[in-house]
């Protein structure tokens, strides 16, 4: 009986040390840590600093979402941790659906200018953020 | 909201959880079956379309409960969709053509996307007596 148990236990011990999680799920994982991170984080920016003008909490998670990116992308990750950090949390956590739909309504309330700053705005800090996680990766690589 | 119970919002939370699961998994399997670059096109317009009907459908018809908009368009639709991996194709573009390329048709293509899904809302939804446009 305590044989039979000992050798359960190693059969578990060794599925658990050679299992190889489907791309899918990590994605999938991430893109749930992702979301919820997302939601969070607009409740807590909208919270703080709420406009009625420019929809600050997207150009927040967008911004920050693109140098997480960068980071993980420069670094040289791989495999699974690019596929549950970069493609699951980045990719759930920043939107781009959002972000049009906010510029579109601002757009057509009359609040033209920030709406096309907001889309300006959002692709400049992004890639200064993903320039900067560069710079990071470079400089802590020397 | 703000004031709800703790479980009401970890409701919410498993809510935004499992759309982003799914909304994740459609993107990942997008970027399988197209390259890179075309497929972060193809689920930001798409998504984009989806989300705005959902938002515009309700200014006109609204026949969706809160459960299922924070499920679609909290969970699935703003995880499908993507700024992250747009912005890191354009910072990585090979010319400043494709960077053009990959940031016209992503902004091009994705409010193209909100006034088609805008369109249809209007279409299918009877508009209320109360609040909202009229034309």
């Amino acid at each position: 009986m305590s044989v039979l148990l000992l050798e359960g236990i190693d059969v578990l011990g060794r599925t658990a040390v050679t299992i190889d999680p489907s791309p899918a799920h990590v994605v999938g994982t991430g893109g749930a840590i992702g979301a919820v991170l997302r939601y969070v984080t607009t409740q807590r920016v909208s919270e703080r600093l709420s406009s009625e003008r420019v929809p600050l909490a997207t150009v927040a998670v967008n911004v920050i979402g693109s140098f997480v990116l960068g980071l993980v992308v420069f670094a040289g990750a791989g495999g699974s941790t690019l596929r549950l950090v970069g493609t699951g949390i980045c990719g759930s956590f920043t939107t781009f659906s959002s972000f049009s739909v906010e510029t579109v309504r601002l757009y057509e309330r009359g609040d033209r200018v920030p709406a096309v700053a907001t889309a300006a705005v959002t692709l400049a800090c992004s890639l200064a953020a993903i320039g900067l996680a560069w710079l990071l990766v470079a400089a802590t690589a020397l | 909201m703000v004031n709800a119970h703790p479980l009401v919002r970890l409701e919410t939370l498993a809510l935004i959880a499992v759309g982003g699961f799914a909304g994740s998994n459609l993107r990942f399997f997008a970027m399988g079956l197209v390259p890179d670059v075309p497929s972060i096109v193809l689920v930001n317009a798409v998504g984009s379309a989806v989300l705005a009907f959902l938002v515009y459908e309700a200014d006109y018809a609204d026949r969706l409960t809160a459960r299922t908009r924070l499920v679609f368009t909290t969970g699935v639709l703003s995880s499908l969709t993507t700024y992250s991996t747009f912005a890191l194709q354009t910072a990585l573009a090979a010319s400043p053509l494709a960077l053009g390329g990959i940031v016209a048709a992503n902004y091009g293509l994705g409010l193209a996307g909100v006034l088609v899904g805008r369109f249809l809302a209007r279409r299918l939804g009877v508009p209320r007596p109360t609040g909202g446009e009229t034309t």
